[in-house]
């Protein structure tokens, strides 16, 4: 099994921390993992993305044209990236900072979470980027969360593991909501 | 950065090199920093002073590329990294180390260019690269790794390779692989018999042996005989040094052949193209220099039609054309930097099937 997952949103978002706290939880469960990331000239609020492609077998391109997952943290990416989505792909979408009236095509699943309203409730809008996490592996099926929460201690610095019970409620609370979408 | 459970780790592509110099054994390293390669550097200044190596940041690209001389000729292993502008500063030390018969590894992470150019992935530098950007006529070994492995695998092959025939080695990747995270394994070093390296420079006057590292070579038929002793060497690489890959190559009627992170792209964009009946084919040299001229020949035996595909206007595909039979066509698609991405997957499949029409109306089905 091959999936890809693209990730975009400014830059102070998070948007890489979280492509790589995907990609160790997708080695942990015995993945190959590539994460290619790309971003402009870099400065906060600028434009920040990543692909992270995960396998059994080879991950092959690393450059993803019409992703099977993207989330969208902000309404640029949402504008830009939504319509790349494959036939029978899922969109997950950053409800707090995105507008998706409009929004026609019927092959792809809209996932809409008010991130921002999550992270900030559970005491610190930095974490918008692990409900985004948590959201994804609800949806796709492809990692477990407790696989993210142990792959946090990988992805973020030692010195800041003592967060890593608030970012896995974070987890936990992204996926809790992505479930509840799901089931609506 | 810490080793999994699984026995790999998570690194980017410029991490790659640098952790494989140091299984290498290499122990000097010389640079000038240049994006996007300034993580090679970057990890070799705090990881192979720790080890007893000497890292220094040079003054200037040229400072670094003849310090590297100076360290080859002393018998260790050592090497430089830079990407386009810095790789063309450092032409006239490489054409020295060439005249020298040094070995020495030379990384070039490509950008765009020419002249200050700007950041993005690109394969315009596969002329300077396999042709020699140096005075003199010299070919140096150029490998193009197509991941995060390969980036580790081929930088410790560029040592050994390097060592065994003293000529230099370059590593010819671009922004994509050196920027991007894989998870890999650390291969330990092979254990291979090189030849000793009893002509480094040693003994000073009075000593017993004297050995005197130059590129000067004015006595009667010195430079002639040079020569000929080089180009048999570059025909031995030939002979014996090639490396490539090919995927579904045996009943396809259209090969595409690409190197690097183009390559990567490709491999999947054939997949989809088998995937809908089209019998295509990747053929990918590891090694630009020596070229798998053979390998290519013997693939037009079978499939005439070839598709190049790389990020400029078309370099390799001179290689290519040169090494399949006559009767053999080979298409192009190009994609200069500058569209601030590399192509996808669905756009390469594009090209494929568009070429792929092209061959059915010549031969059918």
């Amino acid at each position: 099994m091959r999936y890809d997952v693209f990730i975009a949103g400014y830059g102070g978002q998070g948007v890489l921390l979280a492509g790589n706290l995907i990609s160790y939880a997708a080695i942990l469960e015995g993945k190959n993992v590539s994460f290619f990331p790309a971003y402009g000239v870099e400065k906060r609020g600028g434009a920040a993305m990543c692909t992270i492609v995960f396998a059994d077998g080879d991950t092959g391109s690393p450059i993803v044209g019409n992703p099977s997952v993207a989330i969208c943290l902000n309404q640029l990416s949402f504008d830009k990236y939504s319509s790349k989505v494959k036939a029978g792909g899922v969109c997950i979408v950053n409800l707090s900072l995105v507008n998706t009236d409009g929004f026609s095509d019927s092959d792809v699943f809209l996932i809409p979470i008010p991130m921002n309203q999550i992270a900030q409730d559970l005491g610190d809008i930095r974490m918008v980027n692990m409900v985004a996490c948590g959201a994804y592996a609800s949806i796709s099926g492809s990692l477990g969360i407790d696989t993210l929460g142990e792959a946090l201690k990988k992805a973020i610095p030692e010195k800041n593991h003592a967060l890593i019970p608030a970012n896995i409620r974070a987890l936990e609370a992204g996926a809790e909501a992505a479930n509840a979408r799901r089931k609506a | 950065m810490s080793v999994n459970e699984t026995g790999k780790v998570f690194i980017k592509g410029n991490e790659a090199v640098a952790m494989a110099a140091l299984e290498a054994g290499c122990k000097c390293y010389f640079g000038y920093p240049i994006t996007p390669q300034s993580d090679i550097p970057e990890y070799l200044s705090r990881e192979l002073v720790k080890r007893g190596g000497v890292f220094i940041q040079a003054e200037s690209e040229i400072g670094a590329i003849n310090m590297l001389l100076g360290a080859s000729a002393t018998g260790v292993r050592a090497m430089t990294s830079s990407s386009g502008p810095g790789i063309s500063l450092k032409q006239e030390g490489i054409s020295y180390m060439a005249g020298a018969e040094l070995p020495g590894v030379i990384v070039d992470i490509m950008r765009a260019g020419p002249g200050l150019g700007g950041i993005d992935a690109s394969q315009a530098d596969y002329f300077q690269a396999t042709r020699g950007g140096g005075h003199g006529g010299y070919r140096i070994i150029v490998l193009a790794p197509a991941s995060v492995q390969e980036m580790y695998d081929l930088t410790m092959l560029a040592f050994d390779l390097s060592d065994q025939y003293r000529i230099p080695a370059l590593v010819l990747a671009d922004s994509a692989i050196g920027q991007m995270k894989e998870s890999i394994v650390l291969n330990a070093r092979k254990q291979i018999s090189l030849p000793d390296k009893s002509w480094a420079v040693r003994g000073r006057a009075g000593d017993d042996q004297q050995n005197v590292v130059k590129s000067l070579y004015l006595g009667d038929g010195e430079m002639e005989a040079f020569h000929w002793k080089m180009h048999a060497r570059y025909q031995t690489l030939s002979d014996y040094e090639c490396r490539w890959e090919e995927v579904m190559t045996t009943d396809a009627k259209l090969i595409v052949t690409a190197f690097g992170s183009t390559s990567r792209i490709a491999k999947t964009a054939i997949t989809m193209a088998r995937e809908e009946g089209l019998k295509v084919g990747l053929m990918r040299p590891i090694s630009l220099f020596p070229f798998p001229k053979k390998a290519y020949a013997q693939l037009s035996d079978h499939c005439k039609y070839f598709l190049d595909i790389e990020l400029s206007t078309g370099q390799m595909i001179d290689d290519v054309r040169l090494s399949v039979a006559r009767d053999a066509e080979v298409f192009f698609y190009g994609r200069p930097p500058g569209a601030g991405s590399l192509p996808t997957p669905e756009e390469l499949l594009e090209q494929i099937k568009k070429f792929y029409q092209t061959v059915i109306s010549h031969q059918g089905d």
